[in-house]
Order: C-alpha cells, then sequence, then structure tokens
C-alpha cells in the first residue's frame, strides 16, 4: 500500500508539473536566448541633470529585429540619452519570434514607436500603423529608395536602413588547390564543370565541392527563398512585374532545376536525406574548410573570420548565383533587404517627433554610423562608413564593372512561409527520386503553389 | 451518516464553533484564485469568442465583421483536413494508449521482481516535454527511414505513424500508473471469491477486474481523448505538418491536426486573426462535447461499491 501511496504522489506531482508545462504553446522553450528585455537608461532620471534641456519632450521605443545586435543598441540608445535627454528603449524580440513580439507589444499603451516592417507581409499587416515619411529629414539623407518599402499611394511606409547580399560563397584558397582560379567561374557552365570536377576528385583533394544543400528548416529557406529568387527576378524583368502579381509563370524553373541539381549532386551530403541536415552542418563544412561552395549571404562573414572558423578574409570571395540564364555572366550579386524601420503613426505626436530625430541621428552622427557600419555592413546613407565586410567589396566590384543587380524578388512571395513550406517538401520528393514527374511537382508547388497562396493572402 | 460517540461531541462542538467563522469567510478565501482565474481564464475565454466575430491584428483594433470568420473557417480545406487527421490520430492513440498501458500495469501488479523499477522507467517519457520529443523522435524517424532511402516528411502517413509512436510512448507511462492504482483498488475479498467460484484468469480478468477499473478506464480515456485533441508541441515539432502538397490548385498540409491548424492559419497574416479565432472556438466545442459525452459513456459501466 505504502508503494502504491509513493506512486501516486509521484504521479500527482508530476501531473502538477505537466499541467504548468502543458499550458504554454509555444517553441521558444527551445529557444536557448529568450527575450533580452533590458532596457537601456529608460528613464529621463538617469540622464545627467545638467544635460536634459528643455527640448527632451517625448520618447523613443525601439522594437529591434536582430538579437546580435542587441547589445550595440543598448549602448547606442544609453549614448543618445545622455547627450539629449531623451529616453530610448530598446527592446530586442527573441530569435524568430518578432512578429508575435510586435502584436503585443502594439496591443501595449506604450507601444515601440519605431519597430521592423521588412515586406509586403509585413506591409499588409501593419499598413495602419506606419508612418508616411515623405519628407522627413532622414529621407532626405538617403542615397537610394531602392530598398523602401511605399503602399500604393506611393507614400513612404518604412525605410531599407540596411542592405545584405547573396551569392555562392567560394573558399578561394581550395579552389587554387584543386587548379582553378575565381575568374574561371563566369558562367552555370564553367561553375558546373569546376563543380563536377572536384566532386568527382573530392577523395584525393580531401574537400568536396558544394556544402550540404540541407531541407531543414534551418537551412531550406536559403533554396526556397534565396535560390528561389533566380527563377523569380528573371521572370519578374522580362515581364516588367514591379508589384506583387497574382499569378506567375515559373519560366525559368529549369535553370532553378540546372543549378539545384548542380548543389545535390555535387556535393558530400546524400541527396535522399536532405531533410535531415542543416543550416548548421553547411556552416560547418564551409568553414571547417571541407567545401569550396555555399550559398550564403553577407551575414555570415563575422561567423567565418570569427574565433569559431577563423577563416582568412583574403581567402573569402563571393560570385553570383549562375544558373544557365543568357546573359548572366553580366549579373551581380543579389542584393536587398527586409530590414526597414517604420515608425507608428499611432504614437503620440512628440514620441513621434523624438523617434524621429533619433532615427536622423543614428544615420547622421558619429557613433551611430560607426555602430550601424560595425553592425549591419554598407547602410544607404550619405554619412555611411566603408565596413570591412569583403562580401560588399565584392558586391561593390561588381557594380563598378557594371553588372546588374539581382534584386530580391522574392519580397513579392505571397503567404511566404506556406509557400515555401511546399516547394522544400516537392524539393525534398525530388532530390531523393531525380525524375521528371518529381521535379513537375515542384513545378507545382511553384507556380500553381503561388496563385493558391495569392488568394489565402487575399482572403 | 456515522454514529456518533460521547467522546466525539465535544471535538464536534469545538469543529463547528471553528468552522463556522471559516466558512462565512469563505468567499474571501476562494476570492485571490477566483480572481486569477477570472483573469486568467475566464476574461480571456470571453474576449475570445468576441473576437472570433471580428476582424483583428492587435485586440483592441477589433471590428465587428458577424459570422463571416467562421464561413471562411468551415469552407477552409485544410480545416476539414486537419479535423481527420485528429479524429483518426485520436481513435488510434486512444484504443493503443488504453490497451497498451493496460496491459502494462496489469503485469506490473504480479508478483514479479523489479516491478517498481519497471513502473519508473516506464513512467518516464513523461517528463520530457512535447517540442524536445518531437524533435528527438524525428532524428530518430529519420534515422530509421534513411536506411530505407526515405525521410520522414516524405509521405503523410509516415508523419502520422510517427506521431502515434511519439505520443503512445509518452503516454503510456502515465496511463499506466492510473490503471496500476485502479488494479490495486479492486477488493481482495472479490477476488478471492471468484477463485473460490472456480473463475479462471481470463475470467476474473474480464468479470471482476475490468469493471472495477472501469473508473480508471474513464479517467484514462478522457485524459487520451482530450489530449489527442490537444495535441500540439509534438505536432509542431515533430513534422511540422508537412508534407505540404499542392493538388488540383488546393493545398494541404498532410500532417497537419487541429491545434496546428489554428495556429498556422492564425499566422497567414491578420485577415486571418478573426477566423483562426472562429477556428479555435468550434475547436472549444468540440472537446468539451466529445468529453462530456464520453464521460457520461464512461462512467454509466463504473461499478459502484
Amino acid at each position: 500500500m505504502k508503494k502504491l501511496i509513493s506512486s501516486l504522489l509521484v504521479a500527482v506531482m508530476v501531473l502538477g508539473l505537466m499541467a504548468c508545462g502543458g499550458t504554454s504553446e509555444s517553441t521558444e522553450s527551445t529557444e536557448p536566448a529568450p527575450a533580452a528585455e533590458s532596457e537601456a537608461a529608460a528613464t529621463p532620471e538617469t540622464a545627467p541633470a545638467e544635460e536634459s534641456t528643455a527640448e527632451a519632450a517625448g520618447s523613443v521605443y525601439y522594437l529591434n529585429f536582430k538579437p546580435e545586435a542587441d547589445q550595440a543598441w543598448q549602448d547606442l540608445a544609453a549614448l543618445y540619452t545622455e547627450q539629449t535627454g531623451v529616453p530610448v528603449k530598446v527592446v530586442t524580440a527573441a530569435s524568430g519570434t518578432y512578429s508575435d513580439t510586435l502584436t503585443a507589444e502594439m496591443a501595449k499603451t506604450e507601444a515601440p514607436t519605431l519597430f521592423q516592417c521588412g515586406n509586403a507581409q509585413g506591409l499588409i499587416d501593419w499598413n495602419d500603423y506606419c508612418l508616411d515619411l515623405t519628407g522627413t529629414d532622414v529621407l532626405a539623407e538617403m542615397t537610394t529608395s531602392d530598398f523602401n518599402l511605399t503602399d500604393e499611394t506611393g507614400a513612404v511606409k518604412a525605410i531599407g536602413y540596411c542592405y545584405e547580399c547573396f551569392g555562392i560563397i567560394v573558399n578561394t584558397a581550395l579552389l587554387e588547390e584543386a587548379g582553378y582560379a575565381l575568374s574561371d567561374i563566369t558562367d552555370f557552365a564553367s561553375l558546373s564543370e569546376i563543380a563536377h570536377d572536384i566532386h568527382d576528385r573530392a577523395s584525393e583533394l580531401g574537400f568536396d565541392a558544394f556544402a550540404s544543400a540541407g531541407l531543414d528548416s534551418s537551412s531550406s529557406w536559403r533554396f526556397s527563398g534565396h535560390l528561389a529568387n533566380m527563377p523569380l527576378y528573371y521572370e519578374f524583368r522580362d515581364d516588367g512585374v514591379t508589384a506583387q502579381p497574382a499569378t506567375i509563370t515559373g519560366a525559368y524553373l529549369d535553370n532553378y532545376r540546372n543549378i539545384w541539381d548542380l548543389y545535390i549532386n555535387t556535393a558530400a551530403a546524400d541527396p535522399t536525406g536532405l531533410t535531415t541536415y542543416t543550416g548548421d552542418h553547411s556552416q560547418a563544412q564551409f568553414g571547417n574548410s571541407e567545401v569550396v561552395f555555399w550559398q550564403q549571404g553577407s551575414w555570415e562573414y563575422a561567423n567565418l573570420v570569427g574565433e569559431t572558423y577563423g577563416m582568412d578574409p583574403a581567402n573569402l570571395a563571393m560570385i553570383p548565383i549562375y544558373c544557365g540564364v543568357e546573359g548572366e555572366e553580366e549579373a551581380g550579386l543579389c542584393s536587398g533587404t527586409e530590414n526597414c524601420w517604420a515608425v507608428n503613426s499611432q504614437a503620440s505626436e512628440e514620441n513621434i517627433q523624438a523617434t524621429l530625430d533619433f532615427v536622423h541621428w543614428v544615420v547622421t552622427s558619429e557613433e551611430g554610423t560607426t555602430m550601424m557600419a560595425e553592425q549591419f555592413g554598407p547602410i544607404p546613407f550619405k554619412n555611411a562608413k566603408t565596413p570591412e565586410n569583403v562580401f560588399f567589396a565584392d558586391a561593390n566590384e561588381l557594380l563598378a564593372d557594371g553588372k546588374y543587380t539581382v534584386t530580391w524578388a522574392f519580397n513579392h512571395t505571397p503567404n511566404v512561409d506556406d509557400w515555401r513550406a511546399t516547394v522544400v517538401t516537392a524539393l525534398a520528393a525530388y532530390s531523393a527520386d531525380q525524375s521528371d514527374a518529381n521535379w513537375a511537382k515542384v513545378v507545382e508547388a511553384f507556380v500553381d503553389g503561388w496563385a493558391y497562396e495569392y488568394t489565402i493572402q487575399n482572403g | 451518516m456515522k454514529k456518533k460517540n460521547k467522546t466525539n461531541d465535544k471535538a464536534a462542538l469545538n469543529g463547528i464553533l471553528l468552522r463556522r467563522p471559516i466558512q462565512r469567510c469563505a468567499p474571501f478565501f476562494i476570492l485571490p484564485t477566483f480572481l486569477a482565474f477570472c483573469i486568467g481564464f475566464i476574461w480571456p475565454f470571453l474576449q475570445g469568442i468576441y473576437l472570433s466575430f471580428c476582424n483583428f491584428n492587435t485586440p483592441a483594433d477589433a471590428q465587428w465583421v458577424g459570422v463571416t470568420n467562421y464561413v471562411k473557417a468551415f469552407s477552409d480545406a485544410g480545416f476539414a483536413n486537419a479535423f481527420r487527421n485528429t479524429a483518426a490520430f485520436a481513435v488510434v492513440s486512444i484504443i493503443l494508449i488504453n490497451v497498451v498501458a493496460f496491459l502494462i500495469a496489469y503485469a506490473l501488479t504480479q508478483k514479479m521482481r523489479g516491478a517498481n523499477l519497471f513502473r519508473t522507467v516506464f513512467f518516464m517519457p513523461n517528463l520530457i516535454g512535447g517540442v524536445v520529443l518531437g524533435y528527438i523522435w524525428s532524428m530518430i524517424f529519420d534515422g530509421v527511414l534513411k536506411a530505407y532511402n526515405t525521410y520522414l516528411t516524405a509521405d503523410a502517413s509516415y508523419g502520422f505513424w510517427g506521431l502515434v509512436i511519439l505520443v503512445a510512448w509518452q503516454q503510456i507511462g502515465y496511463m499506466m500508473i492510473i490503471y496500476i492504482a485502479g488494479l490495486q483498488a479492486v477488493p481482495e475479498d472479490m477476488l478471492e471469491a471468484a477463485s473460490i467460484d472456480g473463475a479462471d484468469k481470463r475470467q476474473t480478468l474480464f468479470r471482476v477486474i475490468i469493471p472495477n477499473v472501469m473508473p480508471s478506464v474513464t479517467i484514462c480515456t478522457f485524459l487520451t481523448l482530450t489530449n489527442s485533441f490537444k495535441l500540439f508541441d509534438q505536432n509542431l515539432a515533430l513534422t511540422g505538418g508537412l508534407p505540404s502538397i499542392m493538388e488540383n490548385g488546393s493545398k494541404i498540409n498532410a500532417t497537419e491536426l487541429l491545434a496546428l491548424n489554428i495556429y498556422s492559419t492564425y499566422n497567414i497574416n491578420k485577415s486571418w486573426h478573426g477566423a483562426a479565432q472562429a477556428k479555435a472556438v468550434v475547436f472549444f466545442l468540440l472537446v468539451a462535447v466529445l468529453a462530456i459525452a464520453q464521460q457520461t459513456a464512461t462512467s454509466r459501466k463504473e461499478v459502484q461499491q
């Protein structure tokens, strides 16, 4: 009987625990870093009394999007408060939870005055909260309006404050070891030939051509998002599409297949099990010099030259994604952004003004531009500082040579996460069994999926 | 009903004297919990019902739109598909979990060495959270399926049976504990009478033991039923609803259960928040009706001792 009682007691205890855990229906429990909700010198009292001048009306609340830049924002906010007396609060949403955090924060009385609104999806959700930034001081500081988001009336609703580029990152030291130079790669044919040659000699060379094209959710966006940009970009260029289309034709999907075949068939990773390969896996392969090519973006620079992998910047280069489109020798890198600032139009007038002043200060002051260059690379503002990231140097060099920039056509994707999930499902099935019938499923997911998600998005 | 003897009278009187003021203060003692219950449960619940009739992004800017959200929810093929998946999953897992848990409990109440150790070990999967389990099992399934040149999200049936195995593995130990408690509460004298009357093991099991553990069956079927309807973390972490298949211009997430469908509907964009809320209300009604029906059905079979 004692045993029964004790086992029941244990059961009851655990039931209590289960009740605690069971109600929180969230995936965040596995997130290593919780939302870093530290406030930086939020109250006017913390500012030195002699400096809090009469102009210190209103306050700024920035809901930051990038956890890796949290500390830099906190420091900058503290500095601004010290200089002007205007309280600046910076809150950072945990990785992958920005839209949830934004929804929760916007419902509060003290809502964010400055937030992130990065793509068509964001504009659908938050258009009512985005102040028209036309005619503001900060807009006048910009060198390009390419990265800004405008609504159908032409009002500037969010400004792209930095941009990123992606392509195929190359380990030039390994490429030379295999007997090739970077200049040998000028189009898809040459890329394919070199990659196949390296893959065939992998055991002799000790390294392979491409890093794993993982279709785990931590990696699949590289292909359903970034790689899918290639057929989308060329199709939109031909058809003159500038706003989100209801349907697409998939005219360049054969090129998508070219490059995807190359990725999966010249890599050490087993194509039948791509759903099990993560983004970290491919990063480690490239970082440890096990592969020559890795499709990634400029944001990986810090990781590659950082302590973990310690790669030499001189051995890193980024080349355009070639997929066999006519005239692609003239292509540059894929440049664009999802990092756009929007000012909360429903905030009080003083707070809006304080926010605009703060943003203006960030992109013009010495401290602000230094931080932006360190954290975000090149920023499209007149006073921008040059970053040390070699990938941006590559992007600029290609531009200087008169190559065309492949813009981020995938920003038009309707109901983006769901569309990508369908493409990934079809890609995984195709990779495991590379038949034409399975490729037809990829095309269906791509083209019919687009039309379907468009109706869902606007439904 | 108990007979009172004289020595108890004084204590009883004391008890009443003590109890009366306490009883008068009862509402006061209940108040904190009741307030917390209202804030944390009743108010959000009512607001949720209200929001299901609204278009909203944040609850503050809700606009009344009537029943359009419900129309939208019911015309969504993904919702119907998720409902079918959930129903199939519930049937399979209720039967599997309860039968296996009862068999293990029955085995572990026989006199055998190490029974306590087994109970502890079988119970342990319960201590691991659903998300963690989902990721671990997805690795296990992928590892096994790799030998057959395939992977977990290649086919909807892999994901479905994977989820059944995962949840069974997690919950069998828990239900086992409840069945063990039920089995140990079967009156010894009844079992003795049965054996004197010449009942064999099978007859004893079906005629004496099972009718006596019906209260445990009620609890366990209730828990497995509601658990399988509310299942979310495991579903999200194991397959996330994948494979996501386009067919004839419309799409389904082949292994998506109801709770995950509601979650992903909400995440489409703000014009779907209301529809997701409507689905959640329908979902609540469904679970409530099923649970009540099941309670009345099985508790009728319970033996009153």
